[in-house]
């Protein structure tokens, strides 16, 4: 076993993985835990939602879950860096696209320069001006 | 602008896609702004509206929906000639809506939306290892970084938020001749500088 990043667009957690060649195994504790997916009879299951895991799909190692495999399962994009230990699984663009079609616009938390969170729906009742810049 | 709109229910909101909160913070204090200055260091607005250049201005309304969708404006005309954007057209739109409540209907707004791709998406992942590895010591974890950058480049090369925005972390100067050099290339390509709404 070796200490193993999973990043999301919005954290990262620490886990224990199991590489084996390209593949990354993870035990299912630890994937319910990083990404709030359990793995039940039924399929991989979050709230009231269970997809579906056909036997040949390869999910399953005598270890824990392939998370290639997964993420594939719940179409979320994968980057993978095995020698470094880390991956990041992202959002799928059919979220992101849903999300904006519905035309109410996604809600965020930042910081600003103090570190006081600041979320967009604590802007509720008034018309925002949202702008997007960098200092690059 | 936010001084005299705020009292019509009005603000602006201000987020800064910047790795460190102290890149941005020279910028914020000069501008001293009334309103929230939020610092975005995991690119997630760009993730969540598929920002793919800044600056880059979105509109919402009081319910919270998108009554703009990502248009790119600036502040004056003073590069006008550079960016062919009309910022005086943008602000006058921007005092109607303010005032009338008077903007593009849903099915515009739909029309104008610019859905992420699979790509996009595993871009941003890319790009989102190649941050983390970025920060990490020692030679290996920058040369690993360096692949991830180059691989969400190739994945979404119109992602300037990527492909610019990640520059400063490789290493290279965001406003030097590398970057020009990148926008030469793709507007040759025939790809244009930028992509305001047309109305």
């Amino acid at each position: 076993m070796v200490a193993f990043t999973i990043l999301e667009p919005n954290g990262a957690h620490e886990i224990d993985a199991r590489i084996d060649g390209e593949r990354i195994i993870v035990g299912p504790d630890d994937i319910a835990q990083a990404l709030g997916w359990l793995r039940k009879p039924e399929g991989i299951c979050r709230d009231e939602v269970c997809i579906p895991v056909h036997p040949d799909a390869g999910l399953d190692t005598a270890d824990g879950l392939d998370l290639a495999v997964l993420a594939r399962l719940l179409g979320r994009p994968l980057a993978i860096d095995i020698g470094e230990c880390v991956a990041f699984v992202g959002e799928s663009a059919s979220t992101r696209a849903e999300a904006l079609s519905s035309l109410v616009a996604p809600d965020f938390s930042l910081p600003d320069l103090d570190g006081r969170m600041h979320s967009l729906s604590e802007q509720r009742g008034k018309k925002v001006f949202l702008v997007a810049w960098a200092s690059w | 602008m936010q001084d005299e709109l705020g009292p019509l229910g009005f603000t602006v909101l201000t987020v800064a896609i910047d790795r460190d909160p102290e890149e941005s913070r020279p910028w914020i204090e000069r501008a001293a702004p009334t309103h929230p200055s939020l610092i975005d260091s995991s690119w997630l607005l760009a993730d969540l509206y598929n920002i793919d250049q800044v600056p880059t201005v979105l509109w919402i309304d009081e319910q919270g929906r998108l009554v703009r969708p990502k248009d790119v404006t600036f502040g004056s005309n003073t590069y006008i000639e550079f960016t062919g954007i009309d910022a005086a057209k943008h602000r006058e739109l921007l005092y109607e809506w303010v005032r009338d409540g008077k903007h593009l209907t849903p099915d515009r707004v739909r029309a104008h939306l610019e859905l992420p791709t699979d790509d996009d998406q595993l871009a941003r992942a890319e790009f989102g290892l190649g941050r983390h590895l970025a920060e990490r010591a020692g030679a290996r974890s920058a040369e690993a970084a360096e692949r991830h950058f180059d691989r969400a480049g190739e994945l979404a090369p119109a992602q300037f938020t990527i492909r610019r925005g990640s520059m400063r972390m490789r290493g290279k100067d965001p406003m030097g001749e590398e970057f020009i050099n990148m926008m030469i290339e793709w507007t040759s390509a025939g790809h244009p500088l930028n992509k305001p709404l047309p109305e």
